[in-house]
């Protein structure tokens, strides 16, 4: 059990590695502001959205649980309102 | 499994170093207020790997606080660098 | 892997620290110092100090930045970064910081291994505070009288910046309002996240007696919460003469004070705690001073009052 456990968090936290990298490259790659703003929300936070669920089966308990999930919410409004916050200042 | 766990949190820390070093590099204003965020989720994310990785639960409320407060960062970013704006048209006006 | 994690985030941290003394623009050399801060804690973390990665996190991304930007935006007259210095005073200047740099690496690297702790009976005596965070223990027992005077220090802070106040602005407000243009975005902002930020700020303040946490980060947290609401119009700086704002200031350490000259008749001494009550004392005087900590440096950030209240 614990070994199927192990496996899925070593896959999510993979493929989060993989979006930062992502959104890196994007930040590397991409032309102006706004395009790169794509790049560093969206891509980061999926990553950290992926992390988070792999690291759902190492914690304690179900509030432990919750307070990852909770963390990446966070996360998820305050790159939303950023992303504008930033677009908006340099057009 | 603590050993993949930093071994993830270093390739993190890659990730955000290259991003910063392109941001920062730039000397742009306008990129730089997107260092911020960039940590915001990529700290984030080390903090919780390292919170896991030695089982120290504490660390997960230093990425809450990360979490919570690193947007309002970028909004003192913004006002800085507006207001910095205004007052150089102030400068020309004059 | 541990160890390759660590180098790699002293590299990082080491690196930024040069950019930030190479860059000449005040504001992007701010924002490099704000992103270092958020790195530092990592660094605290990986050193076991969550409670200095809390207080860092919180102060750097929160209170540094709005300080340091209002200060640039103030020098934007004066120009400060335009001045060349001659030679010889730049060589001067470097041998001497070369110098304190060196002192510093001689005193780390001469330390007696083990260093000198007395971090065992900090653990030994825990019990009689009845707290859980042996943080919270030196801060409000072993060393309460150091506690109580640094919050004093950022009182008399306060008053300093005041004091900077123009004669037509006295008993007025700080225009924080007007640093950020006003915005939809911001205010929706400005309205989703205080209601989470005031939560955990009591998580915070609440939890620090027996975790890491504790009154100082709980109270910046919500000065933080109550900067954006003023930053994004959707509440009012208050007037500096108000007399409810001015009762919050004192509060906390008023509590504290009161606290301590009653340890003279229950207890052992000033700032003393009967062991019975000793965590429940803690805990009442932590949260008072949370809301004096939040005013004091909302207040700090906000920056002297420059018109009078509009009617």
């Amino acid at each position: 059990m614990s070994s199927t456990m192990d496996a899925f968090t070593v896959l999510a936290i993979s493929c989060g590695a993989f979006f930062f990298v992502a959104g890196t490259i994007g930040l590397l790659r991409f032309p102006d502001v706004p395009t790169r703003l794509h790049a560093l929300t969206k891509a980061d936070n999926l990553g950290l959205g992926l992390v988070a669920l792999g690291l759902l089966p190492q914690v304690a308990g179900p509030l432990a649980a919750l307070k990852l999930i909770i963390v990446w919410l966070f996360a998820l409004i305050s790159g939303a309102i950023v992303t504008q916050l930033i677009v908006r200042a340099v057009r | 499994m603590p050993e993949f766990l930093f071994g993830a949190a270093l390739f993190i820390l890659g990730t955000i170093a290259v991003g910063l070093v392109r941001i920062l590099y730039s000397r742009q204003a306008a990129d730089c207020m997107m260092a911020a965020q960039l940590i915001g989720t990529g700290g984030v994310a080390i903090l919780l790997l390292l919170a896991v990785a030695t089982d120290t639960p504490p660390i997960v409320d230093v990425a809450l606080m990360l979490a919570l407060l690193a947007a309002f960062a970028s909004v003192a970013f913004v006002g800085g660098l507006q207001g910095k704006a205004s007052a150089q048209a102030e400068d020309h006006r004059k | 892997m541990a160890a390759a994690f660590d180098i790699g985030l002293i590299v990082l941290l080491v690196g930024i620290g040069a950019w930030m003394i190479v860059v000449r623009d005040v504001v992007v050399a701010t924002i490099i110092f704000v992103v270092f801060g958020l790195l530092m804690a990592i660094a605290w973390v990986r050193l076991s100090a969550v409670d200095v990665a809390l207080t860092e996190a919180a102060i750097g991304s929160g209170i540094t930045g709005t300080l340091l930007l209002g200060a640039a935006a103030r020098l934007k007259g004066a120009d400060a970064g335009g001045t060349r210095l001659s030679f010889p005073i730049t060589v001067v200047a470097a041998v001497l910081c070369a110098m304190i740099s060196a002192s510093l690496a001689a005193v780390a690297l001469l330390l007696t291994y083990p260093a000198p702790t007395l971090a065992p009976m900090a653990m030994q005596n825990l019990d009689q505070t009845g707290l859980g965070n042996p943080v919270a223990a030196v801060l409000f027992a072993y060393r309460a009288l150091d506690t109580l005077l640094e919050k004093v220090v950022l009182l008399l802070a306060l008053v300093g910046v005041w004091s900077l106040a123009p004669d037509r602005a006295w008993r007025g407000v700080p225009s924080l309002d007007t640093t950020v243009p006003p915005s939809d975005i911001l205010a929706f902002f400005a309205q989703i996240l205080p209601p989470f930020g005031i939560v955990f700020a009591i998580y915070m303040t609440w939890t620090g007696a027996s975790n890491p946490g504790g009154a100082f980060q709980g109270g910046t947290v919500l000065a933080v919460m109550w900067l954006l609401v003023m930053m994004a119009g959707v509440m009012r700086a208050p007037s500096i003469s108000n007399v409810w704002l001015r009762w919050l200031l004192v509060a906390g350490p008023a509590l504290f004070l009161i606290v301590g000259f009653t340890g003279v008749f229950i207890a052992d001494g000033f700032l003393a705690y009967p062991p019975a009550y000793a965590k429940a004392l803690i805990v009442a005087v932590e949260a008072a001073l949370a809301v004096s900590i939040a005013a004091t440096l909302g207040l700090l950030a906000a920056g002297p009052p420059e018109r009078m209240q509009q009617k």
